[in-house]
């Protein structure tokens, strides 16, 4: 279920004096099951590209098709939208609501009409996939931990079964554990075959988990590929306020210091190959 | 869509109105207020129309933002002129089957409905020309005399300050949380009142516990600033009376010797009616 963003523009309260062009002609297609980092500094229209995804936002000028829907149409069934592409807003915690764990996760199914045993059968899934144990389906959301209460909110999303999902800095707030665990839970429901946008701050996580970046800055796409073409435009992602990885940083230091070495290096474990491959080469530790 | 809301009414430009102190203008207000209670025929209301006309000129607010402040009070105005026309007993106007309609109705409803729209101007032009903080400011000011009849005048306005603050924060919360209950499916705009009414759960509740939350974060950060009340806490911007503030007093007061005047003068609209 491909989403296609047409020259798609968007405009906070158009027709004021405080009108803001959030998205300025964006132009791009979510394939089938890729993972999709999406960058940006702060206020480059991230969050405003994802609440196109579903249909929450229409587009000013352009269009938006999901699966072939366009979000803008009339006849179009936003809800059943929804269901198929999933978004996790930033800080998704806040949102939960009901008295227990269960009758939280089970809100969207419900919204969508699901009854009786299925909605039962989809909230022990769900809460399985996010790596929860069902013991806390009986207790209130707000005895949980942060981490927790996260992936209960996610398993509020993966409950509605979606195709797509949109997730916005799933990891901003959490401590070491809490995101390593989030991120390790989106990797498999990714490889389970979900295809996953993923809002991100941490140059490192997308390095790690995408197979596209584009990066958004002043509501327009300046880069759009590989995690290995997007990071070797380090000057211009510096320029608008980005990063690249930490050791992406430190082989182009070796480079620049007389170590032959690529620098298109994103993970640790590509970096210690590269290195000690180096090394088993020289006799001595080093040039010179 | 709740974006737009617009939160208090402040018009900001400069005049002889906006740089008066908030004091003088919270006096004012309320002297109008009470002369205009004290008028009891249209010949004081025109006499403090004009007052309200020159204030409103002076304040260089156009024209069209003043009137504008009336709209949303249109309906209890038709309503109250509505009761009165009907229910008012008289000489007839009109009679349709078991309705009637009197003079006396017209006239009194004609004369509540002019007070009613002067003093939505007059004090519309208050908030339209004093920053909320100035507003508050004044009024903490104002109601330090009622403080040893053991009214807090500190923490009213304090409140008032932070409920103002907040106001916009809230509204962006609750979008927010909408936004995040519609990708779950929720629905916020269909159904009859019962049900709308049930589907606001998913939105409420999160947005009073994070307005608790807030609450307890912002006690905290006043307190790690030695907040500790009004007493002996001196202000960043001292509010000082000019001469166009005594000017405006004065204005104000001998609007209302004239009223009285007139009052006494003409007489009731109504006979029998204060």
């Amino acid at each position: 279920m491909p989403i296609e963003i047409e020259h798609v523009t968007y405009d906070y309260m158009p027709g004021t004096p405080s009108q803001v062009r959030a998205l300025d002609d964006v132009c791009m297609t979510i394939r089938d099951g890729e993972f999709l980092g999406l960058i940006g500094p702060t206020g480059s229209g991230k969050s405003t590209l994802i609440q196109h995804l579903n249909g929450l936002l229409v587009p000013t000028s352009g269009r938006v098709l999901i699966d072939g829907l366009d979000t803008r149409a009339k006849g179009t069934d936003l809800r059943k939208l929804r269901q198929k592409v999933g978004l996790v807003f930033q800080y998704p915690e806040e949102q939960v609501f009901e008295e227990t764990v269960f009758e939280d996760i089970a809100f969207g199914p419900k919204n969508l009409g699901v009854l009786g045993e299925e909605i039962e059968a989809r909230v022990r899934e769900a809460i399985a996939l996010v790596g929860l144990p069902e013991s806390l389906l009986q207790r209130s959301p707000f005895e949980l931990s942060g981490g927790q209460l996260r992936r209960v909110a996610l398993a509020g999303v993966l409950a509605m079964r979606p195709e797509v999902l949109v997730l916005d800095e799933p990891t901003a707030g959490l401590d070491p554990l809490g995101k390593r665990e989030i991120l390790g839970h989106i990797r498999r429901l990714h490889e389970r075959g979900l295809t996953v946008v993923m809002v991100s701050h941490n140059m490192e996580d997308v390095a790690k988990l995408a197979d596209r970046l584009v990066v958004l800055d002043h509501g327009r796409i300046v880069l759009d590929g590989t995690p290995r073409e997007v990071f070797s435009h380090g000057e211009l992602l510096e320029s608008i306020g980005l990063d690249i990885p930490d050791v992406t940083k430190m082989m182009k230091e070796l480079r620049k210091r007389g170590w032959p070495v690529r620098t298109d290096v994103l993970t640790l474990e590509e970096a210690y190959e590269e290195i000690s491959g180096y090394l088993a080469g020289t006799k001595v530790g080093g040039p010179r | 869509m709740i974006r737009g809301v617009i939160i208090g009414q402040y018009y900001p430009v400069r005049s002889t109105v906006h740089s008066m102190d908030p004091r003088a203008k919270i006096l004012i207000a309320t002297i109008f207020m009470v002369i205009l209670f004290m008028g009891n025929n249209f010949y004081c209301f025109l006499a403090m129309g004009l007052f309200a006309v020159i204030a409103v000129l002076l304040s260089k607010v156009p024209w069209h933002v003043v009137v504008r402040t009336v709209r949303p009070m249109l309906f209890i105005l038709i309503f109250t002129l509505a009761l009165h026309l009907f229910l008012t007993p008289g000489p007839v106007l009109v009679r349709v089957g078991p309705i009637t309609a009197t003079w006396s109705g017209l006239v009194q409803g004609l004369f509540i409905g002019t007070r009613l729209v002067i003093l939505i101007m007059f004090t519309s032009l208050l908030t339209l020309t004093t920053s909320p903080v100035e507003l508050t400011d004044g009024l903490e000011d104002v109601l330090r005399p009622f403080s040893r009849l053991g009214v807090p005048h500190h923490e009213l306005a304090m409140m008032m300050t932070i409920a103002l603050r907040f106001i916009p924060t809230l509204l962006e919360e609750a979008e927010r949380i909408m936004k995040a209950q519609m990708a779950r499916g929720a629905d916020f705009q269909s159904g009859n009142m019962l049900r709308r009414a049930r589907n606001l759960a998913p939105l409420l509740v999160p947005l009073f516990v994070s307005a608790f939350r807030r609450a307890d974060e912002l006690a905290l950060a006043m307190e790690a600033r030695c907040y500790r009340g009004g007493e002996g806490r001196t202000r960043m911007k001292k509010l000082e009376m000019h001469r166009a503030d005594y000017v405006g007093i004065l204005l104000v007061l001998l609007a209302s010797i004239v009223v009285v005047y007139l009052r006494i003068k003409f007489g009731p609209v109504i006979q029998g009616t204060v």
